[in-house]
């Protein structure tokens, strides 16, 4: 019967699907780890950081606490996005994010709860939330990437108006839909005023810079030779060469003092509002001020610290804080983004 | 007569009105039309949020326009060019001498098990210079082509080679059967999977982006990434609902016009055409396309591992993320299948006006970004379902959502191969409609629902935006440990979580292929048995 031959497939199918059952049932066992104690003290911390690089401070950031931390790990931006969506019914009760502007844009759905002010004095002034609903953990810099045999030094911008030079254009490239881009031209709006920064923008654009899909990919063009410069953060050559032969990786970062292309943004953290654990997580946001976390940070990222008296004991060739001289930005302020966006869409960089 | 034509005119008489169908059927595909409907009911609650103005000056920004040309005009392409490399793989293996035909046939469903974004890195950072369209149609065509070479694949295992033994008796030229009969035939199947690939290159960033082809996607991506703002991201999700209704009408206007053909229920494969002097060259194409699709990535997953410093693969932790793979991809895998069955019989078997919109309804969710619909399943999660969110329940429902028209499309194109005839018989003989379904319509249309569930499983195996969300705290599958290596530069530490989740795609190809031997051994059986 022919039936009975076509039925063989589905045995098969059948007997795969079983199989792969088991396997799953397995690594149910094995895969995943024990889930929050009944007792609900656990702290879930949604990080818009990377696991490769904050996770052994969460490890440390467990013991300090006392308490079981779970992390979820994510873009900075998704999460945020994920937390704007859960609303009061998050189960975060800490948010680690990349960006001020994520930062500002949960504090400003009032999605985070003020920090008292004990957890926050560590930092400096500047790097706190004007409502102290979060403050900054580490900071870093916008820089040019170059790569030296396609640059002369001689040639590297002093200020964002030379790179309106006619010898740039299609030399350098940017992230569009990247947040350190948009917290970028956020400053540039606050410092030149609307009129400023559009005209500054329409010039960019007519320079018919390099579109790329972020830092990293930058970095890399750049190194490759097939892009002279971008527009980047500091730390990424650091990620960059730590995988690769810093030799043979041709970025250099070239810092812009005094003007807004070295604008200072920073990476932070904030109690969620939702939270039904405040109290120990506001310990963890204190734990990522502290000389131990902001050691961690400043080392194994190559970041600035926010807490004065921290220097890196690992040989970074990173400009020191007080000779970048950024612009005088409010952190805060960099979450009117949709201000941002909808002149990047006007100048046709969106 | 082994097989029978039957114009549009004359398969009239099996499009019974949506009415006709039994209830638990429709009751079964109301189910899986309210999972699809998920997203699109969040897409609506969020881009009205802002009011009505705030969604017209989404729609009317300078850009949109142009972006929507752009994903089309690469759809268009990458679509073309998959239905091509798709069909001519699928016969190469299945009807031809071609040397390897066996091996060809698994390694040509493995790209689909490759992040768009792992083949857009590795093209990028081999040939910088391939950046733009050209780059973009090549990675999408490399990891999307398995999209129709699967379906195509199940329908010549399930199609008798009857017809194209006359044409070729008849005196017709190789090229002639192939294009005038066997195309024909497996034409519903092609245009199913044609139509997941540009649904799927609507929805890809992470491929565009990377080989700077700004697509309609980037708008989307920077609303969610640089402003946080979900109410323009929803406003162009729409756009993509509409774009992907529209494509999938279309579809069905192109399947809807070719002849049909129903097989007779026990395929019979003739010998395989030769390829004759031509073999070479056939094998050489294979060659290539294989060579472009997974050599590439392989090639520089060995050069990551070779000079990169974070080499130091930690075997219980990608033990662990392989396991946790396989587990959601095989729940994701079934429970999606069997949600599908309903729709794809009821479209194969009761064309309506109902149906068709429930068979449109489920393909929208394909063309949205995973962002997007990871957040409907978050906005659905923390109001309705509080007690699973962030469990592997809602995971796999998201799973469900997103890749319902990939067994939607092949059980379909199964169950219209399936000749409707035998059903009629079981019916006369005093079975139910859902014995009926189960013991003849479905063993029936077996091969084309494994081929379903296989591309599903690939698919889901890879999937990064919507498991970031909606995974248990700490449960990371290979995806997910690949996008943590590689968004800190660690490829070397990345190589081995790619390298084991395009060996895991391959066990559902592997077991299909098993099982269609078996099925052609007990056919063999049969015929000797009867003669």
């Amino acid at each position: 019967m022919s039936l009975r031959t076509h039925s063989a497939v589905l045995r098969w199918i059948g007997a795969a699907a079983v199989t792969a059952s088991l396997a799953a049932v397995a690594g149910c066992g094995g895969g995943t780890p024990a889930a929050a104690p009944a007792d609900g003290a656990a702290l879930t911390i949604y990080s818009g950081r990377s696991e490769n690089l904050v996770g052994p401070l969460l490890d440390r950031l467990e013991k300090a606490v006392g308490v079981d931390v779970e992390v979820r790990y994510g873009s900075t931006g998704e999460m945020a996005a994920q937390l704007l969506e859960e609303g009061a019914d998050s189960p975060a009760d800490v948010f680690f994010g990349q960006d001020a502007g994520a930062l500002g844009a949960l504090s400003g759905a009032g999605l985070l709860a003020p920090l008292p002010a004990d957890v926050i004095a560590p930092a400096a002034a500047k790097y706190r939330a004007t409502d102290s609903t979060w403050v900054a953990t580490s900071a870093r810099a916008r820089v040019v990437t170059y790569n030296p045999d396609l640059v002369p030094a001689a040639d590297l911008p002093r200020s964002l108006d030379d790179l309106l030079d006619p010898k740039w254009k299609g030399r350098i490239g940017y992230a569009p839909s990247n947040a350190s881009w948009l917290s970028f031209v956020t400053g540039l709006r606050l410092i030149r005023g609307e009129d400023g920064a559009r005209q500054w923008l329409t010039a960019f654009a007519a320079q018919n810079p390099q579109r790329f899909d972020g830092n990293g990919a930058i970095l890399d063009a750049v190194a490759a030779g097939t892009l002279p410069a971008g527009l980047v953060n500091h730390y990424y050559l650091y990620e960059k060469t730590s995988e690769v032969d810093p030799a043979g990786y041709k970025a250099r970062n070239h810092y812009v003092p005094n003007d807004p292309l070295g604008l200072v943004n920073v990476a932070g953290a904030g109690v969620v509002e939702a939270s039904d654990n405040k109290e120990a997580a506001q310990r963890a946001v204190a734990f990522l001020l502290s000389e131990e976390a902001q050691q961690y940070l400043v080392d194994e990222t190559g970041e600035y610290p926010v807490v004065e008296g921290v220097t890196p004991t690992r040989d970074y060739d990173l400009a020191p804080l007080a000779s970048l001289s950024p612009p005088d930005v409010n952190l805060a302020d960099l979450s009117s983004l949709e201000q941002t966006e909808a002149m990047l869409q006007q100048v046709g960089l969106l | 007569m082994p097989t029978t034509t039957t114009s549009p005119a004359r398969t009239h008489p099996r499009r019974r009105r949506a009415t006709g169908a039994p209830p638990f059927l429709v009751g079964w595909g109301a189910i899986a039309g309210l999972v699809a409907l998920v997203p699109l009911v969040y897409l609506v609650v969020r881009s009205l949020d802002a009011g009505p103005g705030a969604f017209l000056e989404v729609l009317g920004r300078p850009r949109t326009g142009e972006l929507i040309l752009r994903s089309l005009a690469l759809a268009g392409a990458v679509t073309a060019a998959c239905m091509v490399i798709g069909f001519l793989g699928a016969w190469l293996v299945v009807r031809t001498d071609l040397p390897g035909r066996r091996a060809a046939g698994v390694l040509l469903a493995l790209p689909l098990a490759v992040p768009s974004y792992v083949a857009g890195f590795t093209w990028i950072s081999e040939a910088p210079g391939l950046a733009g369209f050209w780059g973009a149609f090549g990675v999408l065509v490399s990891v999307s082509f398995p999209y129709v070479f699967l379906p195509v694949v199940g329908a010549l295992r399930a199609t008798d080679t009857g017809l194209e033994e006359v044409a070729r008796s008849l005196g017709h030229g190789p090229a002639r059967v192939l294009l005038g009969v066997t195309l024909r035939q497996v034409w519903p199947a092609a245009t199913a999977g044609g139509l997941l690939v540009a649904l799927y290159i609507l929805s890809d960033f992470g491929a565009v982006s990377l080989m700077r082809y700004d697509t309609f996607t980037l708008g989307i991506y920077t609303s969610y990434r640089g402003t946080f703002n979900r109410t323009p991201a929803a406003v162009l999700g729409c756009v993509l609902v509409v774009l992907a209704a529209l494509i999938t009408w279309g579809e069905a206007r192109a399947r809807g016009r070719a002849a049909q053909l129903v097989g007779r229920g026990v395929p019979r494969q003739a010998a395989a055409t030769r390829l004759g002097r031509w073999r070479p060259a056939w094998a050489g194409f294979v060659g290539l396309v294989i060579a472009v699709s997974l050599g590439v990535p392989a090639y520089s997953l060995t050069h990551w591992m070779v000079v990169g410093s974070s080499l130091g693969v930690d075997l219980p932790d990608l033990g662990d993320a392989g396991l946790v793979t396989l587990q959601a991809a095989a729940a994701g895998a079934i429970v999606t299948t069997v949600l599908a069955i309903p729709v794809g019989v009821l479209a194969a078997r009761y064309r309506g006006r109902a149906t068709a919109t429930l068979e449109t309804a489920t393909y929208v969710g394909h063309a949205l970004p995973g962002i997007t619909v990871g957040l409907a399943l978050v906005f659905l999660g923390v109001r309705v379902l509080p007690g699973i969110y962030q469990e592997l329940p809602l995971l796999v429902f998201g799973y469900a959502v997103l890749f319902l028209p990939l067994a939607v499309g092949a059980v379909r194109t199964a169950v219209v191969a399936a000749p409707p005839r035998l059903e009629e018989v079981s019916r006369s003989l005093g079975h139910s409609r859902f014995v009926t379904l189960a013991r003849v319509t479905l063993p029936l249309a077996a091969p084309g629902v494994g081929a379903g569930a296989a591309l599903v499983f690939l698919t889901i195996a890879k999937e990064l935006p919507a498991t970031l969300m909606l995974r248990p705290t700490g449960a990371d599958t290979l995806a997910v440990r690949l996008w943590s290596y590689t968004g800190v530069g660690q490829y070397a530490a990345a190589a081995p979580y790619a390298v084991l989740l395009v060996l895991l795609a391959a066990i559902p190809t592997l077991v299909l292929n098993r099982a269609f031997r078996e099925h052609d051994r007990a056919l063999r059986a049969q015929e000797k048995e009867d003669r």
